[in-house]
């Protein structure tokens, strides 16, 4: 089977976008398993809430306008109240939810996700009800033609904005105070308590920041997706795989994982001719052999278990 | 009512024959596994092929979807057992996802999302067991559980169960007593993906049809729950777990405010449920009974210190 050099390019452009939204969610989840070694199963439904909001303020805040500008200020401001709200709301779910069970057995904090998931999932359906709706395009969305491939603003506007975001990110957890305080309380929290850091604070933030990045990826796919009650679902876990592969834990091997698994997700469809509807086996199977030959993941360090 | 009432009934005896398999794979060898429904759907799907495209009776079939499932436990198991904690949790997730995904993909044997109905009843020495003749459907499901809980209890019970509970509380102390760790955690996969298949068999006879869209993430995710909330590692607190994750299901529904309250209204109090009950008794409701170590625990300086107090101390712990 020959695939002309564009297509392929076209492609691995799809797959990047995708990617960058899987990594812009498992950055959530990793950044919370590096710390509390839980995985968040409520993060996808985070997802959900935050573009629910900031689909009420885009649509709010344009009434009835027809001017350009406006639409587009009015976009990046939802995007903000977006992030903002389900910020607010990941923090909350880990004060009422979590934090009573830090010191409980292992799996009870697993339990309390998936309820607090649970609740999430239909109280967006019971308030905004089970019908898909529609996130209009804040600017013009036609195809930008590139010799044979074709590129559309949404996917320039995901990759620009997730890579910004991403880029940010790592710049603060690796060189601001607070990023350090973060490393630390991952490492061993009652020594980083030990140190002068408010253990408390940095899980909030923690919190705060990863469920901004998954209202952010929520908004940007919805474009194109549209909205439901259960959009964070697979979208959640899909990204959760992606931050496994990675190397869960390590910010780096997030966005790594995220993008490996759009890219492998389209090219196995396209270019190996996988059946559509194979495409979840992809990345599941994908994840089984990462972790069959390195459970650590892509950029996890190997620990032994010392006796 | 009464018919809604033997519904509750036989679904919780469907359950608790899950709760207690995956049990003895999350609660007495401490393996976290994210895909019981897969199991579940192989059983039930087993069943529903056998009976209604090679005619089998339901007997051989319930054999063969244990035997089947507890197959597909052994080929999830004997890779990625070797991993530890987390991880094998999430190598049993992604198995479970490509278990559907490949039940849904599959049109020509499983009829993809269409699903396979008309799956026959059960007939005994000539006699049919209707499903919509509750009672007697009962009495097939409680004589199930009952097999079940006393397999499981006898198991559990022996060197088996004791190795199985080493593994859990240390699995590099129970290698170096010389417990194969592979061969009994293969074991417990096998053994709790065998029964689940059997629950999975009873599923396909009851609803008389199988649909691809049950056996979700979900479906496993409740399992989990009825095991944790009726504390891991014991048999009635698995059964207890059953129970109580149905009946608070079908509250509403129970006490009769279906018509008040919405779908979604009734899974919020059901997630609620979830997170109170693990806030307050977040190893279970029923605890594990602490190993008895006999006249060997005077030796031990902890044993002599607990004295007259021994009670009260067992309690403090978790």
């Amino acid at each position: 089977m020959h695939i002309p050099l564009s297509e392929l390019i076209q492609h691995f452009i799809n797959g990047l976008t995708l990617g960058s939204i899987y990594a812009l969610i498992a950055l959530g989840y990793t950044m919370v398993y590096g710390i509390l070694k839980f995985i968040n199963f409520a993060h996808g439904d985070i997802l959900t809430m935050g573009t629910y909001v900031g689909l009420m303020t885009y649509t709010g805040l344009i009434g009835t306008s027809t001017n350009p500008t406006w639409i587009l200020l009015s976009f990046v401001v939802a995007m903000l109240v977006a992030m903002l709200a389900s910020a607010i709301l990941g923090v909350i779910i880990e004060r009422v939810a979590y934090r009573p069970l830090r010191k409980a057995p292992r799996l009870a904090p697993l339990i309390s996700a998936i309820g607090v998931s649970i609740i999430l999932m239909n109280l967006a359906a019971l308030i905004f009800g089970t019908k898909s709706r529609n996130f209009p395009y804040p600017f013009d969305n036609s195809t930008i033609n590139w010799g044979a491939v074709t590129i559309t603003p949404h996917e320039i506007l995901i990759l620009a904005v997730s890579l910004a975001l991403m880029i940010v990110l790592k710049l603060f957890v690796d060189f601001s105070r607070m990023g350090k305080a973060m490393r630390a309380t991952s490492l061993d929290q009652e020594v980083a308590s030990l140190m002068g850091i408010n253990v408390n604070f940095i899980i909030s933030l923690t919190f705060f920041i990863g469920s901004a990045l998954a209202a952010v990826a929520g908004v940007l796919v919805a474009m194109s997706y549209k909205v439901y009650p259960t959009m964070g679902g697979l979208a959640g876990l899909k990204a959760f795989i992606a931050a496994v592969v990675g190397g869960i834990g390590n910010i780096s091997g997030a966005m790594i994982g995220g993008l490996l698994l759009g890219v492998l997700e389209t090219f196995g469809v396209v270019v190996l001719g996988i059946p559509e509807g194979y495409k979840d086996t992809i990345a599941f199977g994908m994840l089984i052999l990462v972790l069959l030959v390195k459970p650590s993941g892509i950029m996890g360090k190997s620990t032994r278990e010392k006796v | 009512m009464i018919d809604f009432l033997s519904l509750l009934v036989i679904y919780i005896g469907i359950y608790a024959i899950l709760s207690m398999s995956l049990n003895l794979i999350v609660g007495y060898t401490g393996l976290l596994s994210l895909c019981h429904a897969a199991f579940l759907a192989v059983g039930a799907y087993t069943t529903a092929i056998l009976m209604v495209n090679y005619h089998m009776s339901f007997w051989w079939s319930i054999l063969l979807a244990g035997i089947v499932a507890g197959l597909f436990g052994l080929l999830i198991g004997l890779p990625t057992l070797r991993l530890s904690g987390d991880y094998l949790a999430i190598a049993t997730l992604g198995f479970g996802q490509i278990v559907q995904n490949v039940i849904i993909n599959w049109d020509s044997l499983t009829r993809g999302p269409m699903g396979i109905p008309n799956v026959p009843m059960p007939t005994l020495f000539g006699l049919t067991i209707n499903p919509f003749v509750k009672w007697e459907f009962l009495i097939l499901v409680g004589f199930f559980v009952a097999l079940t809980f006393l397999v499981f209890r006898h198991l559990t019970r022996s060197r088996l169960g004791r190795a199985l509970e080493a593994i859990r509380e240390d699995e590099i102390a129970a290698a170096t007593m010389g417990i194969s760790t592979f061969k009994y955690k293969s074991v417990a996969f096998a053994l709790g993906s065998f029964f689940a298949g059997i629950a999975g068999s009873l599923w396909a006879a009851y609803n008389q049809s199988v649909f691809p869209g049950t056996f979700d993430f979900n479906l496993s995710v409740l399992i989990l729950c009825m095991v944790v909330l009726g504390g891991l590692g014991t048999h009635w607190g698995s059964v207890l777990g059953a129970v109580i994750i149905v009946l608070a299901s079908e509250l509403p529904r129970l006490v009769g405010i279906t018509d008040i309250i919405s779908p979604q209204f009734k899974q919020i109090l059901f997630g609620l449920i979830l997170v109170v009950m693990m806030i307050f008794r977040p190893s279970g409701l029923l605890t594990r009974r602490k190993p008895d170590f006999g006249r060997y625990a005077r030796l031990s300086p902890a044993g002599t210190n607990a004295g007259g107090t021994g009670a009260g101390a067992g309690t403090v712990q978790p």
